[in-house]
């Protein structure tokens, strides 16, 4: 008999039963549809978290002073500036992980427009800023190395600082805005990048060239770095080789003896992150052990169901096999009538829990993510769960002596 | 004789195990039937002419002796092959029909067909051919719960011919049956027998094995008697006149 022809007739041995068939489904209907809600839930959430990593900058390290102490106080990060300006052009030409890195200093100031005020951040850096934290201007232009070789007074504005200043919509590229009542001329908007995990905004920010930003907002030392620097390593497998390359080299530039303490200190972004996803790891492996046990409850109700329909058709198995049906005849049909009943309940929770993630998401705000592997794992391995479950009904089938069958009442 | 016989029994021995107790069924049955006679098995419950109806029709193996069919030795046969033979070999007729509920009378005729890889196309025409031959043209896709008892046999008997088998084995074909139907049945099988279809009816009906051409008689696992007769013409009783009488003549 082919295979049209079996499942032809297990279609029509499942639509007999119609109630009993759906309930029977019903185990794999709610194991499948609650997997796929949730992975998709699940993913959605992660991908959010993977967003608000990216738009901190892609593999990102950070670089920062050591402390100060004085009588006992420890002054905290960058309290005192170890790090010079030698030391980042050697992060940048001697650490092959290093895809970037920047100079980052920072200021807290009043911005003035014509009309406007804001008291926003003001950050002093260098073109690769942008590169390392991948923030594309929207509107105008971003700097270039020699606006800040030259010094020139110009700024770059995030989207916030622009609505503040100008208001919605408008365009400040080529307008002036006062950073300390010094004219700085936008040259450009950055896109928006929206809020941190903590909430901060990101676009909350003015950016000027750094030899700009010494000059003029905040002076100090010519030679040492009264901020940050921002690196960003090659790719995401290299950060923490990348940390412990800088670690070496800065180790070695600032003569510190075996033993002795950093003057610096390295914050690897990407290990936030990926402790991060942990959590969203255990989570999924939680729905996983979830969806296992629903899977098991399935496919035992299919097997118990299967076993029924075996003893109520014993007649009709001794008719078929009386005509000509071998056992590996029997065998098949029952079994693709498991593996129909388990296939048709992953499609219905499949369905199910799509529409289910889609209602969740549109009540709640929740981002979701649909994922196609996942939906075709899930029909597989409910697939994998009939064949499994009906084979032990199939064999008894197929096992049944014709003579005894057909005298069956 | 004309031609070899087509069901050659040779000592045949079928001897259950129950527990500790052995069950002699068949105590050495020999027997052969030649092509198109019309045989009725007859004896008591317990006779053996179950289990010798269950050994020629290839659902059970003798447990010692030959079984030719067609002149083939089929007494030891896997269960795929015996299986194979009972497709292309021999059509059934059973007591209660034994006809698929919820599935109409030419998908039930159908279903040798289907296991023996006959396309769709082929099925229906032989299928449909084959309902005709009993009388039911117009029956084709009603359901077994819409037709009469006599219908349904027919049905049955339909699908016992679709695969256009050397034997028709029919056990008590009119068990369920009214006096009238039975007549009915009885001279569709002599049709059969005419068409050099061989039929092997068993039944305990002493009126019935009449229409018969010849009559083996069971009795404790050993032919009792084996006596050829003019069989008795299957002629429908008034008021029903039409097609099967006519055909019985």
């Amino acid at each position: 008999m082919s295979w049209l022809q079996t499942l032809r007739v297990a279609v029509r041995a499942l639509t007999r039963n119609k109630l009993r068939s759906f309930l029977t489904t019903l185990g794999m209907v709610i194991g499948v549809s609650a997997v796929i809600a949730m992975v998709a839930i699940g993913d959605g959430a992660k991908a959010r978290v993977e967003a608000a990593f990216a738009a901190m900058g892609s593999n990102m390290l950070i670089v920062l002073p050591g402390t100060s102490t004085s009588g006992g106080a420890m002054g905290g990060f960058g309290s005192m500036p170890t790090l010079t300006w030698d030391d980042l052009k050697a992060i940048q030409t001697e650490v092959p992980t290093v895809r970037a890195a920047a100079a980052q200093l920072r200021s807290s100031a009043q911005v003035m427009s014509e009309d406007q005020n804001w008291t926003t951040s003001v950050f002093g850096t260098t073109p690769e800023y942008f590169q390392i934290r991948t923030w594309p201007a929207a509107h105008g232009e971003l700097f270039s190395q020699s606006d800040v070789d030259g010094g020139t007074k110009v700024a770059v504005i995030g989207q916030t600082v622009a609505d503040k200043l100008f208001g919605p919509s408008s365009n400040p590229v080529g307008q002036v805005v006062r950073v300390k009542n010094i004219p700085f001329v936008v040259t450009g908007v950055l896109a928006k990048k929206g809020q941190s995990q903590w909430g901060q905004d990101y676009d909350d920010i003015v950016i000027v060239p750094v030899s700009t930003f010494q000059q003029k907002i905040q002076g100090g030392l010519k030679n040492v770095i009264a901020g940050s620097i921002a690196v960003s390593a090659t790719g995401a497998d290299t950060t923490a080789r990348a940390e412990t390359q800088i670690r070496g080299l800065l180790r070695d530039r600032h003569r510190l003896a075996q033993g002795a303490d950093d003057d610096f200190s390295i914050r690897n972004l990407s290990e936030i992150a990926s402790a991060q996803q942990e959590g969203t790891r255990t989570l999924t492996t939680l729905l996983a052990a979830i969806a296992a046990v629903s899977l098991l409850v399935g496919g035992i109700g299919i097997m118990n169901i299967m076993l029924v329909s075996v003893t109520e058709r014993t007649r009709e198995i001794g008719l078929r096999m009386a005509v000509g049906a071998k056992p590996s005849d029997i065998r098949l049909q029952f079994l693709v009538e498991a593996l129909a009943l388990a296939v048709m309940g992953g499609l219905i929770g499949v369905a199910l829990g799509l529409a289910g993630a889609w209602r969740l998401a549109t009540s709640f705000g929740w981002e979701v993510l649909y994922r196609p592997d996942v939906v075709a794992i899930a029909v597989v391995f409910s697939g994998l769960v009939g064949v499994v479950f009906g084979l032990y009904p199939a064999h008894k089938a197929s096992q049944l002596d014709p003579i005894q069958a057909l005298r069956f009442e | 004789m004309r031609q070899p016989p087509l069901v050659v029994l040779d000592n045949v021995v079928k001897t259950y195990v129950m527990g500790d107790v052995e069950v002699h069924a068949l105590r050495g049955v020999s027997l052969s039937v030649q092509q198109g006679e019309f045989t009725a098995i007859m004896g008591a419950s317990g006779s053996g002419k179950s289990t010798l109806m269950n050994i020629v029709g290839c659902l059970d193996k003798p447990t010692s002796g030959r079984y030719l069919l067609d002149g083939q030795e089929v007494s030891q046969l896997s269960t795929d092959k015996l299986a194979e033979v009972r497709n292309r070999t021999i059509g059934f007729v059973f007591q209660s029909f034994n006809l698929l509920s919820r599935t109409d009378a030419l998908e039930n005729v159908e279903l040798p067909l289907l296991y023996a890889g006959v396309g769709t196309a082929e099925r229906h025409r032989r299928a449909s051919e084959s309902l005709a031959k009993v009388g039911l043209a117009d029956r084709l896709h009603h359901h077994p719960n819409q037709m009469s008892g006599g219908q349904q046999q027919r049905v049955a008997i339909a699908r016992a011919l679709v695969s256009q088998p050397r034997v028709i084995l029919a056990d008590e074909p009119t068990g369920n049956l009214d006096s009238r139907t039975s007549v009915e049945v009885m001279s569709l099988f002599q049709e059969l027998g005419r068409a050099g279809i061989t039929v092997v009816l068993v039944t305990h009906e002493p009126d019935i094995a009449q229409y018969a051409s010849r009559v083996v008689v069971m009795r404790d696992g050993k032919v009792l008697s084996d006596t050829t007769q003019a069989p008795r013409a299957a002629v429908l009783p008034p008021p029903q006149a039409g097609k099967e009488e006519e055909a019985a003549r």
